[in-house]
């Protein structure tokens, strides 16, 4: 069995601020290095002072993920020179003598799996390189872009209990969830959430794959990395301790080309961050305020709208899937139809288009409407799907969509007697065999819509067909 | 007195121009000799902030005053005496020079200094060393040794220097003027170029203690911008304060271990206290011996971590050539940095290097520690500590300077305070042969003010204030 470890980073962009300033945490589509201040800029005599609100975000991801909360907040400062690091020390967290990690020991909980959480830190994001040519190795020069420099992070380390690239998924997903339904991060946004990942195979050393930027990358840098360490091995080659990059474009990794060496960060407290006290009050506070974590909302889904586990968690997996199906539920009582709709077509565009719930154009009151429009035969389920990705990529109205190419329902009776009477003559074998065969009579159906441009009614239409040929 | 000149300018019995074109007569004939400024600003631009500033009032509406070049000056080039920082103008101004401005105050220039304040002799500057106006053969001490010779050449009369270990303090000694380490938190960093973070305060300067107090009061006080600073009412100084009864200690030790010089005239003092009332007594510090390499390890600790942003890619001093970013960083720091500089960020990188953490910085916490409780009993038993602020005698230019060891020693005895947070203040205490002594006043965590007003009494007994050097 592969053992993997994920180190997830996580932005707190939802803090308004910077981790240690004021600048706003909101540092994408700004013209480059203009969301910056002394302070994130590293500029000399400038001092970072924190927004408190960090520590209560910490505080609740510790407690969703069953930590030991540390009996106060240090900082650390790690060294190592880098071209995005502001002041070449970054304010970190660190376990060792006179520090601590704001939280350890935990776990999460997976389908029929526990894993563990090493520790949670605190930290600053660097800035931005971008290198003018897309590659470090042809670029003449590389340039900074400080508005993300000091952004706040999470930090969280799992122990090596991740197994295979689905575990991964599956725990990323719902660590994602977690961290939605607590409001620390908008993980929507570009670079939210970031991992390392360490994988080894029997016989090999651990790798690390650095920086990896989705959920769907980490399961594939997981696969390939699996795949590559094992056919080393295979081959009799040693898979030794190293990092590498994740070329995402490309879907395998690569060497970088440091050596891999412990470097010596030579931590040490920040003098100018004195260690902030954790209270059991305030751990008290802050437990009472928790929002509903995504189990318990499971729970209640299944209780509250008669929906099965399997439907409830998928809608749960992603918090604005899960609140717009609650929302619209406010509007359209058949909760399970609306589940359905839901989980299968809904979801189904939204995967297409690969984006997630909070993408979405559609309003509750939009969906709420189709629904009922379909409950009153005023259009058929094909048209329902069909105007779907109308309402879901450019939130149209339903009404206004259905007047406008007028895709209602035929309920005209004469009307539709005219076309099944025309059909059955066109086909007349078919009719025959129709007497005896019902999926016969489905396509002749068919054929009834298809020349109604699938506006027939179908249950009318089947009725009429049988009634014509006197079944 | 500031009081009587802020009241003078205000009321029109001095005029602006004339209050201004003294200074500046000054410096003309002897700033060249002295060099205790790097940046002076220009008259015109001075007497017209002066005019203004008059005109809207404040407790130091009109006064001029230097700034150590450690401290942000917005739009005034703030070097920290460095290669590195010589072109540097920052964008903002530390929280002090705020408070200042709103009183105010206004800015004649940033004064000479120990590059990055890593020295105790202002000769590690990149402008040049500053001379003592008591005597040009000697350093005024440092590292705040162009505010302390500013003062002495009576080029201004109010300053403000930095105390990471004894800066503001040896000056002070060294040029017989006033100056106050505050008790740690009480005054605003934000904006202080980082030496060493845990240990330094910014603290007044003057020629009597009558300003010394008054600039305090409106440099202290909490700043939301440094979390290190505590809630803090700035108490008033006790005017007519008495010694009668008043429980000082005499550290003995450090006073055995001075010149016989410095001895002499600190003995003097205390004589005098004695017959005023105070209960004199004779102690001594734990761990005092301790001190120096404790305060040296966490010192050169901070300032190679503080240090690490130079790098020359979003300010100071940058040559970029062919090379690859850790070639150019490289270069950067390697031009920019002076010798005293790379001696403590290699020293400092060293302590924190993992296998030595352990030995040499946590070792250095826990003397820390001790020396503070130490000193809680002995402020349990006494109201002020007494000693020399320094050792020794103004040295000779280049005495010190290249003897690292012999330099790091001069601190023995300011070090205390700055590693137990209380306040420290210099104050002249006599002459031998014209080279100024300076008694240090240290008290407890929060007493600045109480010790100020200590330092008014004392001054009616030594009678030395406003002292200005006889230069010719
Ligand atoms: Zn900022």
């Amino acid at each position: 069995m592969p053992k993997i470890g994920l180190e997830v980073h996580v932005h707190l962009n939802t803090l308004k601020t910077k981790l240690f300033c004021s600048c706003s945490s909101d540092y994408i589509n700004k013209d480059p290095n203009t969301n910056t201040c002394p302070v994130c800029l590293g500029l000399p005599g400038a001092i970072p002072v924190l927004n408190e609100k960090a520590l209560t975000y910490a505080i609740m991801v510790a407690l969703a993920l069953n930590c030991e909360i540390a009996p106060a907040l240090v900082f650390s400062r790690k060294h190592y020179f880098y071209p995005d690091m502001s002041k070449n020390y970054q304010i970190s967290q660190y376990d060792g003598p006179g520090s601590m990690a704001v939280a350890k020991s935990g776990v999460l909980e997976i389908t029929n799996k526990k894993i563990r959480i090493r520790r949670i830190n605190i930290e600053e994001d660097p800035a931005k390189i971008i290198y003018p040519t897309g590659s470090m190795l042809t670029s003449k020069y590389t340039l900074l872009d400080y508005n993300r420099s000091g952004i706040g992070l999470l930090e969280i380390v799992t122990e090596p209990d991740i197994e295979s690239p689905k575990e991964a998924r599956e725990f990323l997903e719902k660590l994602r969830s977690i961290l939605e339904h607590l409001g620390v991060c908008n993980c929507d946004m570009e670079g939210a959430m970031r991992a390392d990942v360490n994988v080894s195979v029997e016989g090999g050393e651990r790798v690390e794959v650095k920086n990896v930027g989705s959920i769907k990358d980490v399961e594939n840098a997981i696969k390939y990395e699996i795949a590559r360490q094992k056919a080393a091995i295979i081959q009799g080659l040693k898979v030794e301790r190293e990092t590498r990059h994740w070329d995402s474009e490309r879907g395998i990794s690569v060497p970088t080309r440091t050596k891999e060496t412990d470097e010596d960060y030579r931590y040490f407290p920040d003098p100018d961050l004195p260690p902030y006290p954790i209270s059991k009050d305030l751990i008290k506070k802050i437990t009472a305020e928790m929002p509903e974590l995504p189990d318990a909302r499971v729970k209640r889904l299944v209780e509250q709208y008669g929906i099965s586990r399997k439907e409830a968690s998928i809608l749960v997996m992603d918090k604005a899937l899960a609140d717009f199906y609650e929302n619209t539920a406010k509007l359209y009582k058949d909760y399970k139809k609306l589940a359905n709709l839901i989980l299968n077509d809904y979801l189904r565009w939204l995967n297409d288009k690969n984006i997630r719930a909070s993408e979405s154009r559609a309003t509750p009151e939009a969906i709420a409407k189709l629904l009922s429009l379909l409950d009153k035969g005023v259009i058929t389920i094909k048209i329902v799907k069909e105007v779907l990705p109308e309402i879901v990529l450019k939130g149209a109205d339903p009404d206004q969509l259905i007047k406008e190419s007028q895709l209602t329902a035929i309920r005209d009776l004469e009307y539709l007697e005219k076309v099944v009477e025309e059909v059955i003559k066109e086909d007349k074998d078919a009719a025959e065999a129709a007497k005896n065969d019902p999926k016969v009579i489905n396509f002749l159906v068919g054929k009834v819509m298809k020349r109604t441009g699938k506006r027939a009614d179908p249950q009318l239409t089947n009725e009429l067909i049988r009634k014509k040929l006197g079944v | 007195m500031i009081s009587q000149v802020v009241k003078d300018l205000k009321e029109g019995r001095l005029d602006p121009e004339e209050y201004v074109e003294r200074y500046y007569d000054r410096i003309s004939k002897f700033e060249k000799k002295i060099n205790s400024f790097i940046t002076l600003r220009s008259k015109e631009e001075v007497i017209s902030d002066v005019k203004e500033s008059i005109k809207r009032g404040g407790r130091l509406a009109g006064v001029l005053i230097g700034i150590k070049d450690a401290i942000s000056t917005k739009g005034i080039r703030t070097t920290c005496a460095s290669k590195m920082l010589e072109d540097y103008v920052p964008p903002f101004d530390a929280t002090v020079v705020e408070k200042l401005k709103r009183e105010g105050a206004v800015i004649l220039g940033k004064t000479n200094m120990d590059e990055f304040a890593m020295g105790s002799t202002t000769e590690t500057s990149y402008f040049g060393p500053t001379r003592n106006p008591w005597d040009l053969e000697r350093t005024p001490g440092g590292s705040s040794g162009g505010s302390g010779a500013a003062l002495a050449a009576g080029f201004v009369d109010l300053a403000l220097g930095t105390d990471t270990g004894g800066s503001i303090r040896a000056p002070a000694a060294f040029t017989a003027t006033f100056g106050l380490k505050p008790s740690y938190g009480t005054v605003s960093r934000y904006g202080l170029v980082a030496y060493a973070n845990s240990l330094e305060q910014i603290g007044p300067m003057s020629k009597n203690a009558e300003d010394l107090g008054l600039l305090y009061s409106i440099i202290a006080g909490d700043d939301p911008r440094d979390a290190t600073t505590i809630p803090y009412e700035v108490k008033e100084v006790p005017s007519e304060i008495s010694v009668n009864g008043l429980k000082v200690g005499v550290l003995k030790d450090i006073l055995e271990a001075s010149e016989e010089p410095v001895k002499g005239i600190i003995n003097r003092i205390i004589d005098k206290l004695s017959s005023e009332g105070a209960v004199v007594e004779e102690t001594k510090l734990g761990y005092a011996e301790y001190a120096l390499p404790a305060y040296y390890i966490i010192a050169m600790s901070e300032a190679s971590s503080n240090l690490a942003r130079y790098d020359g890619v979003r300010y100071g001093y940058s040559k970029y050539g062919d090379g690859n970013w850790k070639e150019t960083f490289s270069k950067n720091r390697g031009d920019g940095f002076g010798l005293e500089v790379k001696r403590r960020i290699m020293l400092g990188s060293f302590i924190l290097s993992a296998g030595y953490y352990d030995q040499y910085y946590v070792k250095a916490l826990k003397v820390r520690r001790l020396i503070k409780n130490s000193l809680d009993q002995l402020f349990a038993k006494f109201d002020v500590l007494v000693s020399p602020t320094m050792p020794i005698l103004p040295p000779k230019l280049g005495e010190m300077v290249d003897d690292p060891v012999k330099m790091y020693a001069m601190d023995v005895n300011t070090v205390i305070a700055n590693l137990a947070a209380i306040p420290a203040l210099s104050m002249p205490a006599g002459f031998y042969n014209n080279l100024p002594v300076g008694l240090q006043l240290m008290g407890r965590y929060l007493s600045d003010t109480f010790l100020v007003g200590i330092s008014m009494f004392v001054e009616k007994l030594t009678k030395i204030y406003d002292a200005t050097a006889p230069l010719q």
